[in-house]
């Protein structure tokens, strides 16, 4: 009865999001966007046991902060930074995983940030993700043909086994996991992680969805088959016009995987543009840092590690600094940068940056 | 560096029990230390490199693990044939370790300065008050702010990167010979990163310690390293100086795995290369070069043989049939 409910709404909603992707592809328009995306966890502690504690009830980690992009079809976007900057947040968030303490969720133009329990499901097969860890993303109790068939069978799809089995080979020869037959009736872990994490791909492909939220999708695989799967993603993202938020800590992958760049750090976007642009000519101290972090051997030049331009670690989401937030590790910190938060500002096309920098200076004019 | 040989490590076998089978984690390493020299392992997951360091604390878990066969030679002392009591008067003293994940290797229930005193206590023969002060000086070494009231605080109350300095201090306190460091950097943040790598740099040629690096990182061995052994499959495939390992690389795994390293400066659209096929499953490998599988210069002789070890002189040795069989 329950599924029946589900797949009632899922079909009415799910006709929806099909015309309006429709719509969205003949103008080349934004698929999803972020309106000053907020998420705030409050701290829990002492609560109530003193006067202190009191006003320590009242603390938040304001992970993210005022996020705001838009991607669009068959875009993607790279969205980088450190561990802390509220990157995987902002993608649960869009995946509707945490709801946003503040800000708009527009997906095809429609405000989807407080759906209806019942319309989630629908929501699920326009937006799927591929989590880091191919190892805990799956039931180990599961065939590869079970992983594969459970999003089928939640959402209504295919009504015959032999309909769903069809389906099933068919995302696994595009994520090359051929002949499908050999692993269908494997479990995940007699499977290498590169495979696991192209059955986790063929997983979310087989709901045909429009945007596909990648979380660090290569990091725990090792370096020989890295290429090879972000290859595979992006082969099948070109395919079939899939629009991607690819979260990373890494930004020489960002460089090959990604149209745009998005740089986050303490919660906000502190600089976005062209990918190539990003890292040819960053803005952003930040940017620069990061960038500087990379450490690449080449023939004869193996002396990689460098002085970096930034200095101290990432402070806490607890108590974000005054004025520019990244003005405590800036090796260009001004006076101005403590006092007044810098606005993203553009500088050249699709290239906007938050810096203090970029802009005269009104005490020197 | 000096040509002083300190440690040597001379066809190692670790073998683990599983209901698969036999897996060879570790199946014919030898390597040599000098002193005040860094050696950089690298290797994939399942390459075997941890489980070789392990090996040479005598740190494996049997069972299921197994230590084969081998030698640990350090001095003049066989590691491998220690008692329990004599391999723990070297452990953390004469040779030290450093995790990769410091807040699991650190006891989240004691003040750091516990922690540090009671190993500085046990190794060396000082008070309590002459512990506390070498330990805050190590500290300070390390650079932690304010050492002398932090020492006395939780793990928990360190940021990731101030966590694996106090480690570094802490595995550095006994003035060890050797540091050995397992992924020491990889669970930190790319900013944080270079710092500890440099701090580890600094610290240990300034007291002379000989350092051994383990990574899936070629970043990191190439910007740390004098010396590189590259691991696939439980063997040491490759070894040399890191200028010669990122000049002339000669074994293909070696050359795949320095092509495959995403680099900043291709622009976007480049295609990224890979090595084909996956690593390989370690449970009963038979004797051939357990790379053909994905090689593009895979012979007739690679199946059925593993490789001769190849020495190019200057130290450069490869397992590989591609090489050494001139006239044959």
């Amino acid at each position: 009865m329950k599924a029946n409910d589900a797949r009632g709404a899922a079909a009415g909603f799910g006709a929806a999001f099909g015309r309006d992707a429709a719509k969205a592809a003949a103008s080349g328009e934004t698929i999803l966007e972020a309106r000053d995306l907020r998420k705030e966890f409050p701290i829990r502690g002492r609560a109530g046991e003193t006067k202190a504690g009191k006003a320590a009830a009242k603390a938040v980690v304001r992970a993210v902060d005022g996020v705001s992009f838009r991607l669009g079809r068959g875009e993607i976007l790279g969205l980088v930074g450190e561990s802390g900057c509220g990157k995987t947040t902002t993608g649960k968030m869009i995946m509707k995983l945490l709801e946003p303490t503040g800000g708009r969720i527009l997906v095809d133009g429609r405000d989807v940030t407080r759906t209806a329990k019942g319309d989630e499901i629908a929501y699920r097969r326009r937006v799927q993700m591929i989590f880091q860890d191919p190892y805990a993303s799956m039931n180990p109790r599961f065939t590869i043909r079970g992983v594969l068939e459970e999003p089928l069978l939640i959402h209504g799809l295919g009504t015959s086994g032999t309909e769903r089995l069809a389906k099933i080979r068919e995302v696994m020869e595009r994520v090359k996991m051929v002949p499908a037959d050999e692993y269908l009736d494997r479990y995940p872990h007699m499977l290498s992680g590169g495979q696991r994490q192209r059955i986790a791909t063929a997983r979310t492909l087989i709901l045909s969805p429009g945007i596909i939220v990648a979380d660090e999708p290569v990091s725990m695989i090792d370096l020989s088959t890295r290429a090879e799967i972000l290859s595979m993603m992006k082969a099948v993202q070109r395919d079939m016009e899939l629009s991607f938020l690819y979260i990373t800590h890494d930004i020489s992958t960002a460089r090959y995987f990604t149209d745009r760049i998005a740089v986050m750090y303490l919660g906000k976007i502190v600089e976005v543009g062209p990918a190539d642009d990003i890292i040819d000519h960053p803005l952003h101290p930040y940017t620069k840092a990061l960038i500087a972090a990379v450490c690449e051997p080449l023939p004869g030049k193996v002396d990689v590690i460098k002085e970096l331009p930034i200095t101290g670690e990432i402070p806490s989401a607890a108590e974000i600094p005054t004025g520019c937030r990244f003005h405590p590790r800036c090796v260009h910190r001004m006076d101005r940068c403590a006092r007044n938060e810098p606005a993203m500002k553009g500088i050249g096309p699709g290239h906007e940056a938050a810096c203090w920098l970029n802009e005269p200076s009104p005490e020197v004019r | 560096m000096t040509d002083e040989t300190i440690l040597q490590v001379k066809g190692l076998r670790t073998y683990f029990n599983t209901d698969d089978g036999v897996v060879k984690a570790v199946d014919g390493v030898d390597f040599s230390l000098r002193k005040g020299e860094t050696l950089g392992i690298v290797g994939e997951s399942g390459s075997g490199k941890s489980v070789t360091n392990l090996s040479i604390m005598n740190l494996i878990p049997n069972p299921p693990g197994k230590i084969m066969g081998g030698e640990v030679i350090y001095h003049d002392t066989d590691l491998l044939k220690l008692s329990d009591k004599g391999i723990r008067a070297i452990r953390g003293n004469k040779i030290s370790m450093i995790f990769q994940d410091p807040m699991t290797s650190l006891n989240p229930f004691l003040r750091i300065s516990n922690q540090m005193i009671e190993t500085i206590v046990l190794h060396q023969k000082l008070s309590k008050s002459e512990a506390r002060a070498k330990a805050i000086e190590m500290l300070v070494l390390a650079g932690i702010p304010a050492a002398e009231k932090r020492i006395d605080q939780y793990p928990h109350q360190f940021s990731g990167g101030m966590r694996q300095r106090v480690m570094i201090a802490m595995a550095l306190s006994c003035d060890p010979e050797i540091l050995i460091a397992d992924e020491p950097t990889s669970a930190l943040d790319v900013t944080i990163q270079a710092q500890i790598l440099d701090l580890m740099k600094e610290l240990t040629s300034r007291l002379g310690t000989a350092v051994i690096i383990i990574t899936h990182s070629l970043g990191v061995v190439a910007g740390m390293c004098d010396t590189i052994c590259v691991m696939y499959a439980g063997r040491i495939v490759e070894r040399g100086s890191v200028d010669i390992i990122f000049e002339k690389p000669m074994h293909p795994y070696t050359r795949g795995l320095i092509k495959s390293v995403p680099r900043l400066d291709r622009k976007n659209g480049a295609r990224l290369y890979s090595i084909q096929g996956q690593p390989p499953n370690v449970i009963d490998l038979p004797d051939c070069c357990p790379f053909f599988p994905r090689c593009e210069h895979a012979m007739d002789i690679c199946k059925t043989k593993y490789p001769l070890v190849h020495d190019d002189g200057n130290e450069h040795r490869v397992a590989c049939w591609l090489y050494g069989r001139e006239g044959k």
